[in-house]
C-alpha cells in the first residue's frame, strides 16, 4: 500500500493541475481576479449578462497573522441565546477539552478543540471569571482569537449542588439498570454531566 | 484495517453530536438554582405545529407545546 503512495500522490497533483486553471491557493493568498479564460467564455456566449460569481469573491480575506505574537487574546464566547463576551481582551483562558483542561494564551498554535462538561475559566490581570460549560466548541485561530462556543454556560454560583447529588444518584442507579446501548449511553451521559458539575462545585 | 478513530461512546451507541450536546444542556439546565432554572426552561420552550401533507392539501395540523392547552 504504502509502495504505491508516491505515484499516487504525484498523480492526483499532476491530474489537479492540468484540470484547472488556478491552482488551489489558501484563502490568505486569493487573488481578488477571477478566472480570465472562463470571463471570456462567458462574454462571447451571454454578452449582456455579468458572469457569475463565485463563492471566493464574497468572502473577505482571513487576517494576516501577525508577525509578533500579540500581548493579549481576544475572547468571543458565545451562546444560542446570547453573546457572553464579544472581542474581550484577556491574558489566558482556559478551556475544557476532550483532552483535558486547555490553556490558551495569546500565539497559541490554531486549533479546534471539542469541548466535554467542565469549567472555562478567563483570565484577566487577577481576576477569574469561571463557567461551568455544558458542551460545545473552541476555535483558536492563528491572529490570537479565540471563539468559543457553548450551548449551555452558567456561573458556578448558579448550580444547586443538592440538585447535582441527586442527578448523579439517579444516573448512577439508571447506568447500573440500562439495557440498550442507547440507555446506556444516556445514563453514562447522566453521570458524566453531573460528576463534572459535582467536581466543578468542590474543585 | 480497524475502524478508522476511536468513536465516544455516544456515537457508537447511535447517538449524533447534536443529541448529545442537547442533553448535557437539559442536564445542566436541570441543576440551576431558582429563578435562573426558570428563565433557563422557559428559554428552551417549544411550541409548534405540524401538518402532513396529501394530495397537495395539508391534513389536520397536530399542535406540539411545552405549555399544555395552549
Amino acid at each position: 500500500m504504502l509502495r504505491q503512495a508516491s505515484r499516487l500522490l504525484s498523480r492526483s497533483v499532476t491530474a489537479a493541475s492540468s484540470k484547472s486553471v488556478t491552482a488551489r491557493a489558501f484563502s490568505t493568498e486569493l487573488p481578488s481576479t477571477v478566472d480570465s479564460t472562463f470571463v471570456e467564455s462567458w462574454k462571447k456566449v451571454a454578452p449582456n449578462m455579468d458572469p457569475p460569481q463565485t463563492p471566493s469573491s464574497f468572502m473577505k480575506p482571513r487576517p494576516s497573522t501577525a508577525s509578533s505574537i500579540p500581548t493579549k487574546l481576544t475572547v468571543n464566547f458565545v451562546l444560542p441565546y446570547a453573546s457572553e463576551l464579544s472581542g474581550k481582551e484577556v491574558d489566558m483562558v482556559i478551556i475544557p477539552a476532550t483532552t483535558g483542561q486547555m490553556g490558551v494564551l495569546p500565539g497559541h498554535v490554531p486549533t479546534i478543540a471539542e469541548l466535554k462538561p467542565g469549567i472555562m475559566s478567563v483570565h484577566e490581570g487577577t481576576d477569574i471569571k469561571k463557567y461551568f460549560v455544558s458542551s460545545g466548541f473552541a476555535f483558536l485561530h492563528a491572529n490570537s482569537v479565540a471563539d468559543i462556543i457553548a450551548v449551555e454556560a452558567v456561573p458556578l454560583e448558579n448550580i444547586d449542588a443538592s440538585q447535582v447529588q441527586k442527578g448523579l444518584a439517579e444516573f448512577t442507579q439508571k447506568l447500573a439498570s440500562a439495557s440498550t446501548d442507547l440507555e446506556k449511553a444516556e445514563a453514562q451521559i447522566g453521570v458524566e454531566v453531573h460528576s463534572a458539575m459535582n467536581a466543578a462545585l468542590s474543585g | 484495517m480497524a475502524s478508522s478513530a476511536a468513536v465516544p461512546f455516544w456515537r457508537a451507541a447511535g447517538m449524533t453530536y447534536i443529541t448529545y450536546s442537547n442533553i448535557c444542556a437539559n442536564l445542566v439546565r436541570n441543576c440551576l438554582k431558582e429563578p435562573f432554572k426558570e428563565e433557563a426552561l422557559s428559554r428552551e420552550k417549544v411550541h409548534f405545529s405540524i401538518s402532513k401533507w396529501a394530495d397537495g392539501k395539508p391534513e389536520k395540523p397536530i399542535l406540539r407545546s411545552d405549555t399544555p392547552g395552549v
